[in-house]
């Protein structure tokens, strides 16, 4: 217990957590500090590109083992697996309707890149490394959930998915450059690190923590006008359900013989919650769902949950299972 | 100046369902249209704004499209299957433009 309090504190208490939270006190304050939508869409770009492609180079470095195939497939069925998990939690501690609990099941089982950024960023504090390719793991568990959401809604029913949204979930923007960004840094190795390792290296940290600003705003502004939208048992679930998720993932990480890192980040996917390709799918298929109880939920309450309490929780247990304290 | 009365059709949607209504226009025969970003709002769905959003979830847009008359009901009906379900506006007024024929 003290580990986990000593690492929150310390976590709690970095620039991109307290940026975070200026942004969600601005936020609720009332204040008039904004991010406009094309900066906010460039320092996105930014860190997807720079992780991608860190990721790559370190697959290029370290070679590709028998576990990346295995850590893929592991990561598909976990996204496509956890929203039943999640549904089944969401209809048992609160009176959601089945739509709405949907919606919200299928953000639980796709990811929050920014949560595996932070994530990333406290294992580099700690001089702990992870498997390069658990970026592609990420880009892959972005998908499933959300064809798994849709079929729990249509179940004898019509089917919710056309050609064309399943391109759009697919090929959706941060997928394709979360990966492609991942095979042109597995393809230039160090050598094309050296190149652009001043753009992507070192201004790394300050954008994330601009960028969590501008999260911070947003959840502030969701929660103040989304207030009375979620019920004490949604909240609850907002809270067990990363808990319970990052176990699973603790779990299947154990399995795959993943490092301490390649776990905790495993854990950090399997806990978080999108915010950003699972809504604009939502709004396609399921329109009939209220975007302010999925967005408060996974923005609002689980989001700032795994960023100030859930990865130093997830970095202590895995480091009990693995080995590490 | 000779004017020419038109329909002048404006719809406000959810920012993902953009592409959609954009085939829906082609589909109706109007290849002519604008989109316009929209800063933010107030609706039945509640307060929303542009600002600092990083994916489309939360964002709306407008496409206007000027069309003449005779063909306003053919573009409605196609319309209508897309936008009944989603958040936004659909409006149609009259106006008035200088070269018929582009229309």
């Amino acid at each position: 217990m003290s580990e986990i309090l000593a690492l929150a504190t310390a976590n709690i208490v970095s620039p991109i957590i307290l940026s975070f939270v200026l942004g969600l006190a601005a936020a609720l304050a009332r204040s008039d500090l904004t991010f406009p939508e094309a900066a906010a869409k460039a320092l996105s770009i930014y860190l997807l590109f720079a992780i991608g492609f860190k990721g790559g180079v370190s697959v290029a470095g370290h070679g590709v083992d028998g576990k990346l195939a295995a850590t893929l497939l592991s990561g598909i069925l976990l996204s496509a697996l956890l929203p039943f998990l999640a549904y089944a939690l969401l209809r048992l501690l609160s009176r959601m309707d089945r739509m709405n609990a949907a919606a919200v099941a299928g953000h639980y089982g796709s990811i929050s890149i920014v949560t595996f950024l932070a994530g990333s960023s406290l294992l580099a504090q700690r001089a702990v490394e992870a498997e390069g390719y658990m970026v592609a793991v990420a880009a892959v568990m972005e998908a499933p959930a959300i064809l798994t959401t849709l079929w729990l809604v249509s179940r004898g029913g019509s089917s919710r998915v056309d050609a064309g949204l399943l391109r759009e979930i697919l090929l959706n923007g941060s997928i394709v450059l979360l990966v492609g960004a991942f095979l042109i840094g597995w393809l230039t190795g160090a050598e094309g690190m050296g190149k652009i390792e001043p753009f992507i290296g070192a201004p790394f940290q300050g954008v994330l923590c601009l960028f969590l600003l501008d999260m911070g705003l947003i959840a502030g502004r969701g929660l103040r006008r989304s207030r009375g939208v979620l019920g004490a048992g949604a909240l609850i679930f907002g809270i067990v359900m990363p808990l319970i998720g990052s176990i699973i993932g603790l779990g299947a990480a154990v399995l795959l013989g993943l490092s301490l890192g390649g776990s905790v980040l495993l854990m950090i996917l399997a806990a978080s919650a999108s915010y950003i390709a699972v809504p604009a799918a939502m709004r396609v298929a399921l329109p009939e769902a209220d975007p302010a109880i999925y967005l408060t939920l996974s923005l609002g309450v689980t989001f700032p949950f795994n960023l100030t309490v859930g990865i130093p929780v997830y970095y202590v247990l895995a480091s009990y299972a693995i080995g590490g304290f | 100046m000779q004017m020419h009365q038109a329909k002048r059709v404006a719809i406000i949607i959810e920012a993902p369902m953009r592409k959609r209504l954009e085939d829906a226009f082609q589909e109706a025969g109007v290849t002519g249209y604008t989109v316009v970003p929209v800063l933010g709002g107030s609706g039945r769905s509640g307060r929303w704004s542009s600002e600092g959003q990083v994916g489309l979830s939360g964002g709306m847009v407008q496409v206007i499209c000027i069309i003449r008359p005779d063909r306003l009901d053919q573009l409605l009906e196609t319309t209508f299957d897309l936008v009944e379900r989603h958040i936004g506006v659909v409006s149609v007024s009259d106006c008035e433009v200088l070269r018929a024929e582009r229309f």
